[in-house]
């Protein structure tokens, strides 16, 4: 019997060229694929935010907006869109990361305080302050000062409402509005974007003002927790910023109140921050907004399209610089 | 093979087909952008989301071409210059589709616009300033211009690839609203290279490994 020693065999005679080319495509044809694929996941993995599946409960018996509120023809954004492209600088400063950073965000049970310069202070259960006013159906331009822009059918009640129950006393000249800070739940307050707790403000009389109306719900179901549940504010006139979400304390106060995007860049972020087209934030222009869900640009209206009804608060201040 | 082997940087291995697996891996974020926007899969604002994915992609790509020599002497692997080109060749080409989805999206075409932007926003100004200089470094990107130029003037000139890739990192800093934690990742790296290049000039025995295949 013939053994061959291992140096007696040619390559060539275990593995026939035609076969090892062909090992050799296979491979890199392999290798080729593999890191493509490889590629793919990582830019998936810092790109894809986690969906998340969100439904609100059902809002009973949810009235029409008053008269006072403008009827608006331009077609709502889709719920979808709403929920899936946030600010909401406590979860994350990421828009599209916001819904699932805050799927698990507990809002039962949920006390809201409002004391300060009022008769009356008083620590509410949310379910009770809910119960202050029927709920309507507000549905309102919301334009972000990033220059986005989009139709939200707000289900909610005018703040005047839960202010009639407290009765400011008659210093009280501002109002300041302070959002949940839980480390526990809110996965970005380690970071210091922001002066946590958030807290935004506004004049007793834009407080008051019909228009302004705290919502706790959002297409005629409850808020989900990247809008701001179960709390918010909303003022249709100013940037989007201005309505402070997941409110635990309301305050009534004579000075005008520091807030959070104010303290960040003053500059950038004034306490008024009434939608302006005239007024360019210093690092873009403010003329033209890109409403969600439309390719194009929109022009921005003053006071987002609700001067006849706010312009009046306003009447010979010097909207440039009190921006 | 030919032209794989040089005296500067000693014999070369066969590289095409790792060039080539290098060109289709950077065409992988484009596609799978491209894909999900005919899908509606980026969120509910596409334009914004392309523009700024398209920007970190062109910092990405320059940091990754910048990071090629001092890997390639850390690791004592002379081959991996053959890299750089593509690499840079690819930040340039993310910095044109990002100046594209600018032009378009935001400005719709309108060269007016863009003028004003560019002499009023610095941080336009200082965005279009990175991406104007790295056109002169596209078209130089070929042998032929190594040859022309000589390696020396070469050298200096591609300089500006640091000057384009802080600029970018300044124009994404500037840009953020408060967050500036992404943008300060950039800086440290791009930091990191520009300090591994001045240890290399004054120490360059703790930045060099002597390649094994150096011919003698």
């Amino acid at each position: 019997m013939l053994i061959k020693k291992a140096d007696d065999i040619k390559s060539s005679e275990i593995t026939d060229k035609s076969l090892y080319l062909n090992r050799r495509l296979f491979i890199r044809g392999a290798t080729l694929a593999g890191s493509a694929v490889a590629t793919g996941f990582i830019y998936r993995y810092f790109t894809s935010h986690g969906e998340v599946a969100q439904s609100g409960e059902k809002i009973a018996d949810v009235q029409e907006a008053p008269p006072a509120a403008p009827p608006i023809n331009e077609k709502s954004t889709p719920y979808e869109d709403i929920t899936h492209y946030n600010n909401f600088y406590e979860f994350s400063t990421d828009k599209l990361e916001v819904a699932n950073k805050a799927r698990r965000f507990v809002t039962r049970p949920w006390t809201v305080t409002v004391e300060g310069l009022v008769q009356k202070a008083r620590t509410f259960d949310i379910d009770d302050l809910l119960k202050i006013s029927p709920p309507e159906e507000r549905i309102y331009r919301h334009r972000c000062v990033e220059r986005w822009s989009m139709v939200i059918p707000w289900v909610g009640f005018p703040l005047a409402k839960l202010l009639d129950q407290v009765q400011p006393l008659s210093q009280a000249k501002f109002i300041a509005f302070e959002t949940l800070a839980d480390r526990k739940q809110m996965p970005n307050l380690g970071s210091d974007v922001l002066d946590w707790p958030y807290v935004e403000g506004l004049r007793l009389d834009e407080a008051l003002h019909p228009l302004t109306i705290l919502a706790g719900g959002l297409y005629g179901e409850t808020l989900p927790p990247q809008n701001g549940a179960p709390l918010r504010l909303v003022v249709p006139w100013k940037y989007g910023f201005k309505g402070a979400k997941s409110i635990v304390r309301i305050r009534l106060v004579e000075d005008q109140p520091p807030t959070s995007w104010n303290i960040a860049g003053p500059r950038e972020y004034g306490f008024y921050s009434n939608v302006n087209p005239n007024r360019d934030h210093p690092r873009w222009s403010q003329k033209s907004e890109r409403r969600i869900g439309e390719f194009g640009l929109r022009d921005t209206l003053i006071f987002n399209g609700y001067g006849d009804q706010v312009a009046q608060l306003y009447s010979g201040m010097d909207l440039i610089k009190n921006y | 093979m030919r032209r794989l082997d040089s005296p500067r940087y000693g014999k070369m291995k066969d590289t095409r087909f790792a060039q080539f697996a290098i060109l289709i891996n950077s065409a992988v974020p484009l596609s799978l952008l491209a894909w999900d926007w005919y899908h509606h899969r980026l969120g509910a604002n596409p334009t914004e989301f392309a523009t700024r994915t398209t920007g970190v992609l062109t910092l990405l790509f320059l940091i990754l071409s910048l990071a090629v020599t001092p890997l390639r002497k850390m690791l004592g692997l002379p081959w991996m210059i053959k890299f750089r080109r593509l690499l840079g060749l690819y930040g340039f080409f993310y910095g044109c589709v990002h100046l594209l989805t600018y032009v378009w999206f935001d400005k719709f075409f309108a060269f007016g616009l863009i003028v004003e932007d560019v002499s009023k926003r610095p941080y336009i100004t200082v965005g279009m300033a990175s991406f104007v200089m790295l056109i002169p470094l596209a078209l130089t990107s070929t042998q032929k211009s190594i040859k022309r130029l000589g390696g020396k003037k070469w050298n200096l000139l591609h300089r500006l690839t640091y000057v384009a890739a802080i600029g970018g990192v300044v124009h994404y800093y500037m840009l953020v609203k408060a967050d500036t934690r992404e943008p300060i990742l950039f800086g440290v790296a791009v930091a990191v290279l520009l300090v591994y290049r001045v240890l290399n000039k004054f120490v360059p025995k703790i930045t060099q490994r002597t390649p094994s295949r150096l011919a003698p």
